[in-house]
C-alpha cells in the first residue's frame, strides 16, 4: 500500500470498526478497484478523495451491500463480512447516506426517517404517535431544529432534507455512516451546518465515511484523508501531516509539486 | 490550519443548528391545506344546491338521493382500487374488463350450478387472480410503465371473459347473489314516505372507510405512500417495493371483482360489455377527487367526493332531461378544470 504519512491518528488505537483488504471489484472488462485497503476506525471521520471514475462510489457500494466485492475481504469489527444486500450491512449497523437523498417529499420528517423501519403497536398497526416522539427525541440528539416533525419532506430547505437523511441513517444504532458527497447540492449558509452535523456524529461516537470532491469539507471534519486513483490506493494520510494543494495533487495523480496543480489557491 | 478557516467561518454563521425557514404565509398559502383536503366538498355543496334550485320537488328525496349511491357504487368500487394504482403513480387500465371477467366467472359458475357462496366468491377472487398477474407483470417482467401491462390485460381479460361464457350475456341470478347491489334495507315509512337504506351504499361506506384507515394506520398504506412519493428511497429504506405494488394491483382487481359483483346485482346479468369504458370514469373520479399522477398525492375522502361529483352530473342532468352527450362534456371539462387547479396548487404550495 503506498501511504504518505504513516504516523496514526489518536483513534486508531484501537481495532477497525471496518477494514478492507485487497478489494478489487470488475465489470467484465472493466476494473473498477483493484486491490484497495483501508481501515475506518470508531469515531473516526474518514475522507474519500478521488477524481471521476477513480473508484470512490464503487467502494462505497461494495461498503454498503449494494456490490459485491469480486476480490478481497471485508471485515466488520475484526470478523469477516459477506453482504448481500443494503439489508446485510444496515443489521451491523453500517448505513449510507445517498447523494440524492432518497427522502420521500410528500411524506412527513418523522415519516421518513422510519421510512421501511415503521414503528407499530401491538397489534401489527402503523404507530404514528410512536414515529413522531421517536423523531422529536433523535432530532434533538443530533440538535436539529425543525418546525414540526409533521412538516413535509419537501417543503425543506437542502440542508434540511440533508439533515432528515442524516438523521434517518443514524435512526437506529448506526455504528459507521457513509456520505457521498453531502454537500455537493447545498447552499453554502447550509454546508457549515451539515458538516457540523457529521462532528456531532463523531462526538457520538459514530465512524463517518466522507466521500467529497470539496476540500473545504475535507479539512474541516475529517481526521484521516485516503486517496485513490484510477481504482487503486494512491495515499494516505492523517489530516494534520498534509495540506489542501498536496491532497489535489493526489487527486491528480501526482506526488510532486502539487501547488503547481491546485487550481483554487490564493495568490 | 489555514485549510479549515474558510469551512469553520462557514459554520460560524450560524448557532450549529440547522433552524426551518419561515416564509412569508400568504392567504392562499394558509388556505391551502383546507382547500387540498375539503375543495371536493364546497364542489359537491355548490352542485347540490344548483340541481336543488332547478329539480326541488325530485333531487332531495330520499329516493333520489339512494339512488344516486345505488348508481355510483360500482364507480365506487373501480375507483377505490384505481386510486391505490394511481397513488404508487401507477395506472390499472384493465379493471373495467377484470371487473367483466369476474362477473363472466360467477356466471359460469352459477350456472354449472354451484352453490352460491362459491358463485359469490369467484367475481372478486377472479379479479384479483387478473390485479396479481397485472403486478407480477409490472415488477417482474419490468415492464416499463403499468399502462402496458394493463392495457394487455385490459384486451386479456375480455377476451377470456369472452372465451368461458360463449360471448353471450348470462342472465338470472339468484337472491343471494344480487343481495349486494340490488336489496334495500327497510328503514320504516314517515310521512308517507317509504325509507330504504340500499346495501350498496352501506358497503360503499364500509369500504371507504377501510380504505382509509388501511392508508393512514397501516405500514401497508404508509408505503403505498412512499412508493407513490420517490420509489428510489422506498427501495433504498428497505421496502420490497415489488410487493407492496403486486399487493396493491391485487387489491385493484379484487375490487374490480367486487364491483361486477354490485353489477350484477343490479342488472342481474352478466353480459358481454360489462364495464366497457369503466376505467376511464375511475380515473376520471380519482383526478377529480385531488389524486395526483405523479404519485404519493391524494385522500380516500377525495376519491369517495371525485365518485359523486361524477354520479351528481349524471343524474342531475337526466333529471333536468338534458342529453347525454352534454354529461360527456361536461365531465371531460371538470377533468380539465380539477387537474389545472392542481396545478396551481402545486405552483403556490411548493418551492421551486
Amino acid at each position: 500500500m503506498v501511504a504518505t504519512g504513516k504516523r496514526k491518528s489518536e483513534t486508531s488505537s484501537q481495532r477497525p470498526i471496518i477494514e478492507g483488504r485487497g478489494i478489487s471489484k470488475f465489470f467484465g472488462a472493466v476494473t473498477a478497484l483493484n486491490d484497495v485497503s483501508f481501515e475506518l476506525y470508531p469515531g473516526e471521520v474518514l475522507g474519500i478523495v478521488g477524481d471521476n471514475g477513480a473508484g470512490k462510489t464503487t467502494l462505497m457500494k461494495v461498503l454498503s451491500g449494494l456490490y459485491k466485492a469480486s476480490e478481497g475481504d471485508l471485515l466488520f469489527e475484526g470478523q469477516p463480512a459477506h453482504f448481500n444486500s443494503p439489508k446485510d450491512a444496515r443489521k451491523l449497523g453500517i448505513e449510507m447516506v445517498y447523494q440524492d437523498l432518497a427522502l420521500a417529499g410528500n411524506m412527513a420528517i418523522a415519516e421518513n426517517i422510519y421510512l421501511g423501519r415503521e414503528p407499530r403497536n401491538k397489534f401489527g398497526f402503523y404507530h404514528l404517535g410512536a414515529s413522531q416522539k421517536m423523531a422529536r427525541k433523535h432530532l434533538s440528539n443530533l440538535k436539529i431544529h425543525v418546525k414540526s416533525v409533521d412538516q413535509k419532506v419537501e417543503e425543506l430547505s437542502g440542508g434540511q432534507r440533508q439533515a432528515v437523511a442524516i438523521a434517518r441513517a443514524t435512526a437506529f444504532d448506526a455504528k459507521v455512516v457513509i456520505m457521498d458527497e453531502p454537500t455537493a447540492a447545498l447552499a453554502i449558509r447550509e454546508v457549515g451546518k451539515v458538516l457540523d452535523l457529521i462532528k456531532n456524529l463523531k462526538d457520538r461516537h459514530i465512524s463517518v465515511i466522507l466521500i467529497s470532491h470539496r476540500m473545504d469539507d475535507i479539512f474541516y471534519v475529517c481526521d484521516r484523508v485516503v486517496a485513490l486513483f484510477q481504482g487503486t490506493n494512491f495515499a494516505e494520510s492523517p489530516l494534520e501531516d498534509t495540506s489542501r494543494s498536496e491532497v489535489i495533487g493526489w487527486i491528480m495523480g501526482t506526488k510532486e509539486n502539487p501547488g503547481e496543480l491546485s487550481h483554487d489557491r490564493v495568490e | 490550519m489555514t485549510e479549515s478557516s474558510e469551512g469553520q467561518k462557514v459554520a460560524d454563521q450560524d448557532n450549529h443548528t440547522l433552524e426551518t425557514h419561515t416564509r412569508p404565509d400568504g392567504l392562499a398559502l394558509r388556505l391551502l391545506p383546507y382547500i387540498d383536503k375539503y375543495g371536493i366538498l364546497i364542489v359537491i355543496f355548490v352542485m347540490v344546491a344548483v340541481l336543488y334550485v332547478t329539480q326541488p320537488d325530485v333531487f332531495l328525496s330520499w329516493r333520489n338521493i339512494t339512488n344516486i349511491f345505488k348508481q355510483t357504487a360500482v364507480n365506487a368500487m373501480l375507483s377505490i382500487g384505481m386510486f391505490l394504482a394511481i397513488l404508487t403513480a401507477g395506472i390499472d387500465l384493465s379493471i373495467g374488463s377484470v371487473m367483466m371477467l369476474g362477473m363472466m366467472s360467477a356466471g359460469v359458475a352459477q350456472f354449472a350450478g354451484m352453490p352460491w357462496p362459491i358463485v359469490l366468491i369467484l367475481a372478486p377472487l377472479a379479479g384479483m387472480g387478473a390485479g396479481l398477474v397485472n403486478g407480477i407483470g409490472i415488477t417482474k417482467l419490468r415492464m416499463p410503465h403499468p399502462f402496458i401491462m394493463t392495457l394487455g390485460m385490459l384486451f386479456m381479460a375480455r377476451g377470456l371473459g369472452n372465451l368461458i361464457s360463449g360471448g353471450v350475456p348470462l342472465t338470472g341470478f339468484p337472491d343471494a347473489i344480487r343481495f349486494l347491489g340490488s336489496y334495500q334495507i327497510p328503514l320504516g315509512e314517515y310521512d308517507g314516505t317509504r325509507f330504504n337504506l340500499p346495501v350498496a351504499l352501506v358497503l360503499t361506506i364500509v369500504v371507504y372507510i377501510a380504505f382509509s384507515l388501511m392508508l393512514k394506520h397501516t405500514v401497508l398504506g404508509r408505503r403505498i405512500y412512499a412508493i407513490g412519493g420517490n420509489p428510489e428511497a422506498a427501495r433504498v429504506s428497505g421496502i420490497n417495493v415489488d410487493a407492496v405494488l403486486i399487493t396493491v394491483y391485487g387489491i385493484c382487481g379484487f375490487m374490480a371483482g367486487i364491483g361486477g359483483l354490485l353489477l350484477i346485482g343490479r342488472t342481474s346479468s352478466a353480459f358481454p360489455t360489462a364495464g366497457t369504458g369503466a376505467e376511464l370514469e375511475a380515473i376520471a373520479a380519482c383526478i377529480i377527487g385531488g389524486a395526483s399522477f405523479f404519485g404519493g398525492r391524494g385522500t380516500v375522502l377525495g376519491v369517495f367526493g371525485g365518485v359523486i361529483v361524477m354520479g351528481l352530473i349524471k343524474n342531475g342532468l337526466n333529471l333536468n332531461n338534458v342529453s347525454v352527450f352534454y354529461q360527456q362534456i361536461l365531465i371531460g371539462a371538470i377533468i380539465v378544470i380539477a387537474v389545472f387547479l392542481d396545478v396551481l396548487r402545486r405552483e403556490i404550495g411548493t418551492r421551486k
